[in-house]
């Protein structure tokens, strides 16, 4: 953790949106992740297999999803900063072969520890009107 | 075959260690549009208390992925790769992970429960540092489905 960037804990109220960001996924956002993350699964860049197994086609990686959601969070919180991050993948975020897919994030403070002085941070990832996560949260550790 | 809940408890690893490197932290925080400069900058993570750049908040999972394949691929697990959907994910980091690190993980079949023809199987990473020091616990859920569901 770094003390130079650590929000300041008194400042926080449950409720308040801390951060939000809107990010635009393509095709080379997922082979970008896939070679990054060495998650070569083809559901994440072949149409012909994704439909295979059922899926209407490319769909992100949920860990890319996930980690997006982070990034929100540490830019705000400061880098090294979130000590647990979890999710759960509840819908998958189709990527077309040609165009795009628009996703919003938002990170709002959803509890505080004040005798940890720990902030949970609710991270809501939404694509096409619906959260795709379920359960998002980031715990920042402002001690 | 579904998967083989006796599996359950079983241990793998710790696998050859990983060396953390700037270049790869930067590749990553590309990746996942992570923007401090603590992530690109050795002199901006310095500036912040670091030894080196430091780690997006998931990068841990690659680390982990590759321990967790050892479990996906045990043929008397049984997992059948081309029914899978990761369920869920969660990070604890005991320290922030930097340039620099070499880190081994041992992975653990944490719990397999099924249901409706559906098996969830957790995986629990840990990482460890040189002093095999605690760095990151990953725990990681995949749902298998059976038969031709």
């Amino acid at each position: 953790m770094s003390d130079e960037t650590l929000p300041t804990f008194a400042a926080l109220n449950v409720g308040d949106r801390v951060a939000s960001r809107e990010v635009t996924l393509t095709r080379d956002s997922l082979v970008r992740y896939a070679g990054a993350s060495g998650d070569f699964n083809p559901i994440h860049y072949n149409d012909t297999f994704a439909e295979s197994v059922g899926l209407p086609g490319v769909i992100a990686h949920g860990m890319l999803t996930m980690g997006l959601g982070a990034s929100v969070v540490e830019e705000w919180a400061g880098a090294g900063n979130v000590v647990d991050y979890q999710a759960r993948f509840t819908r998958p975020i189709p990527v077309p072969a040609l165009g795009e897919a628009n996703v919003a994030i938002e990170a709002v403070v959803g509890a505080l520890d004040h005798d940890l002085k720990r902030a949970r941070i609710d991270v809501s990832v939404t694509f096409d009107g619906a959260k795709v996560l379920g359960k998002a949260q980031a715990i920042v550790d402002c001690a | 075959m579904p998967v083989n809940v006796e599996t359950q408890g079983r241990t793998y690893g710790p696998f050859e260690a990983y060396e953390v490197t700037r270049i790869k932290i930067r590749e990553f925080a590309d990746a996942v549009d992570a923007r401090s400069g603590a992530h690109f900058y050795p002199e901006i993570a310095a500036a912040e208390g670091y030894r080196d750049v430091v780690a997006p908040t998931t990068f841990a999972a690659l680390i982990a992925q590759q321990a967790e394949f050892h479990v996906v691929t045990d043929p008397e697990v049984g997992v059948d790769f081309s029914k899978v959907v990761h369920a869920d994910e969660r990070f604890t980091h005991h320290r922030p992970l930097v340039a620099g690190d070499v880190v081994t993980t041992t992975v653990t079949i944490e719990s397999i429960t099924q249901r409706a023809g559906i098996s969830m199987v957790t995986t629990r990473a840990e990482i460890v540092d040189e002093d095999g020091a605690p760095v990151s616990t990953v725990l990681s859920t995949l749902a298998v489905r059976e038969g031709d569901q």
